[in-house]
């Protein structure tokens, strides 16, 4: 879908998508280094586990919520990339934590 | 109460600048908080970034573009807070502020608030519109402002307006191949717009400029295809084809990346959860915040200028946030209003030149029936998908509109709240019952308007 103009200046940065080494940019949202490494769906749809990605990349639409290092809907368009972040992508409905529900 | 600020403003771009920088001279403690990490706004977005280091790609994005390097500048060395990569999450009627930061919430309290929230994409609801690969044009633009990405594959844009064309302007200056232009805008519009010609003439070189685009794209040699209507997006696990009819035959293109653009809309979520007055703009079809030449909204501290309040572009919004904070000043008592009115009248001049292309543009470029009617398959509500059909059937069984269809469907009461399918629901209500669409209503919109945790919600002082 998309892909680097060319190679500018900024520091290179590793983040993982399930365990999968990415290189991005400094200063670029996590979604911006998603859909340069060619993800295609960012998350599943809570009702019928359909493939959503980002629509607007400006913190609208929420198409583009995933896991970042634990935490859980943080809207990837909005939050830049660090050194070493885990990011997964979001299967269906989110549940609440196993270890504070008895 | 105490005040930590003499001013809070929420948004970066160029009305929040604009405001922020005169109010930090006129004395006024003032801050500035931003969901981006740089300021700029969605216009201006990564100016300093791309100027700094990438500055090809300031040249393809232009010298409207380029210009606010100026206002971001000003703004730098003016003294004001900033606060970037924070989201406000809920905003009472007195003006305080909710906000969160990397994981830690607070409340701000400020003795004026200025809503710059700026505008967005028109949401327009079309059969696949949810497919990975369907976006919006000014989605793909932030991408390239804020991280240097191109469209890559076989790309379609499809559309109207003066972003529509601009961006398709950039993809060529960038050497960007693009297999489509679909050119949505009615061809009886152009009869229309001619009434508003005259005034259009008078609101700067907004026309020279859009006739020189469009001189650049034919030289570039785009394909253009105008008159077309009855999108939808083909797919399963992403986008593989973009269909359409022109000259009343269906067509089929191939595609990976489908951008669509139908003009931009107020950004009111953060005035509406603060209970400021919305009015339905019948020429722009989108509720816009109510304030007056100052941007007051009447409520007590809150005021909002720029796009948020009807839609002017980013000049006008300069010159609106400028008499946002030079009332403001008046009212904490800096500024005497004979002061006040002196200095405001350049800006007012400035603001209402720039603000005569609209009619023209409104009259032009208005989302086309078929877009604000779409077939019954299309999910409206992308978060809780539901489909236009279902909207349409509860209205048939009584439903009267927005809020109650949240109890009936579900529908705006997903993660977005609505902000991406509440006009269009407005829009199949009204027709549903026939009344306009001013008498339906928008949904009720309610805190958190963010995602935050349980923890962080803990951590707030109330």
């Amino acid at each position: 879908m998309f892909k680097r103009r060319h190679n500018h200046k900024a520091k290179s940065i590793t983040v993982y998508l399930e365990g999968e080494k990415l290189a991005a940019r400094e200063g670029e949202s996590v979604a911006a280094a998603l859909l340069a490494h060619g993800t295609g769906d960012f998350r599943r749809s809570v009702i019928s586990g359909g493939p959503r990605a980002p629509y607007c990349m400006i913190g609208v639409c929420f198409e583009c919520l995933v896991e970042i290092d634990g935490v859980a809907n943080r809207q990837a368009c909005l939050v830049p990339v660090r050194e070493g972040m885990r990011i997964s992508r979001q299967y269906g409905m989110r549940e609440v934590a196993p270890e504070i529900v008895p | 109460m105490s005040r930590d600020y003499d001013f809070a403003i929420v948004g970066a771009g160029p009305a929040g600048l604009a405001a922020a920088t005169l109010a930090a001279e006129l004395g006024l403690k003032s801050i500035v908080f931003d969901e981006q990490g740089a300021p700029g706004g969605q216009i201006y977005r990564a100016i300093e970034e791309v100027s700094g280091t990438r500055p090809g790609d300031g040249s393809i994005l232009g010298k409207d573009y380029q210009y606010g390097l100026e206002p971001v500048r000003a703004f730098r060395r003016s003294g004001a807070e900033y606060a970037p990569g924070t989201s406000v999450w809920d905003i009472a009627s007195d003006g305080a502020l909710a906000v969160l930061r990397e994981g830690k919430a607070w409340r701000v309290r400020a003795a004026r608030v200025l809503l710059a929230a700026g505008a967005m994409e028109r949401p327009v609801p079309f059969p696949g519109w949810t497919l990975p690969g369907v976006m919006g044009i000014g989605a793909a633009q932030a991408l390239f402002k804020g991280a240097g990405l191109v469209p890559d594959g076989a790309v379609v844009l499809a559309g109207s307006g003066p972003l529509f064309t601009l961006f398709a302007v950039q993809l060529a200056r960038a050497g960007v191949p693009v297999a489509a232009l679909l050119m949505t805008a009615q061809k009886n519009n152009s009869w229309r717009a001619l009434a508003h010609l005259p005034a259009a003439l008078r609101a700067g070189d907004y026309l020279a400029r859009g006739l020189s685009m469009m001189r650049e794209l034919r030289r570039a040699g785009v394909p253009m295809i105008s008159g077309v209507s009855n999108l939808s997006a083909v797919g399963d696990e992403g986008l593989k084809a973009v269909e359409y009819i022109a000259g009343g035959v269906r067509h089929s293109l191939q595609a990976n990346l489908l951008l669509v653009h139908e003009g931009v809309v107020p950004n009111t979520q953060l005035a509406m959860a603060a209970g400021c007055n919305h009015c339905w703009d019948e020429p722009g079809r989108y509720w816009r915040t109510e304030s007056d030449e100052w941007g007051d909204t009447g409520t007590g501290i809150i005021a909002s200028a720029g796009d948020c309040s009807g839609i002017g572009g980013a000049r006008a919004a300069e010159h609106a946030g400028r008499l946002a904070a030079l009332d403001a000043a008046h009212r904490l008592g800096r500024l005497d209003a004979g002061e006040r009115d002196r200095r405001a009248k350049r800006d007012l001049a400035a603001r209402a030149r720039h603000m005569r292309i609209r009619p023209f543009l409104d009259t032009l470029y208005p989302p086309p029936p078929w877009l604000r009617h779409p077939p019954d398959e299309t999910l409206v509500c992308r978060c809780e998908e539901v489909t236009a059909g279902e909207l349409r059937r509860v209205a048939a069984q009584g439903c009267p509109g927005p809020n109650q269809a949240k109890a009936f469907t579900r529908c705006g009461m997903g993660p977005c709240q609505g902000r991406m399918c509440g006009l269009a629901v407005a829009e199949i209500f009204a027709k549903a019952h026939g009344v306009p669409v001013s008498e339906i209503g928008y949904f009720r919109v309610r805190p958190p308007l963010k995602p935050i945790t349980v923890g962080e919600l803990a951590e707030v002082a109330l």
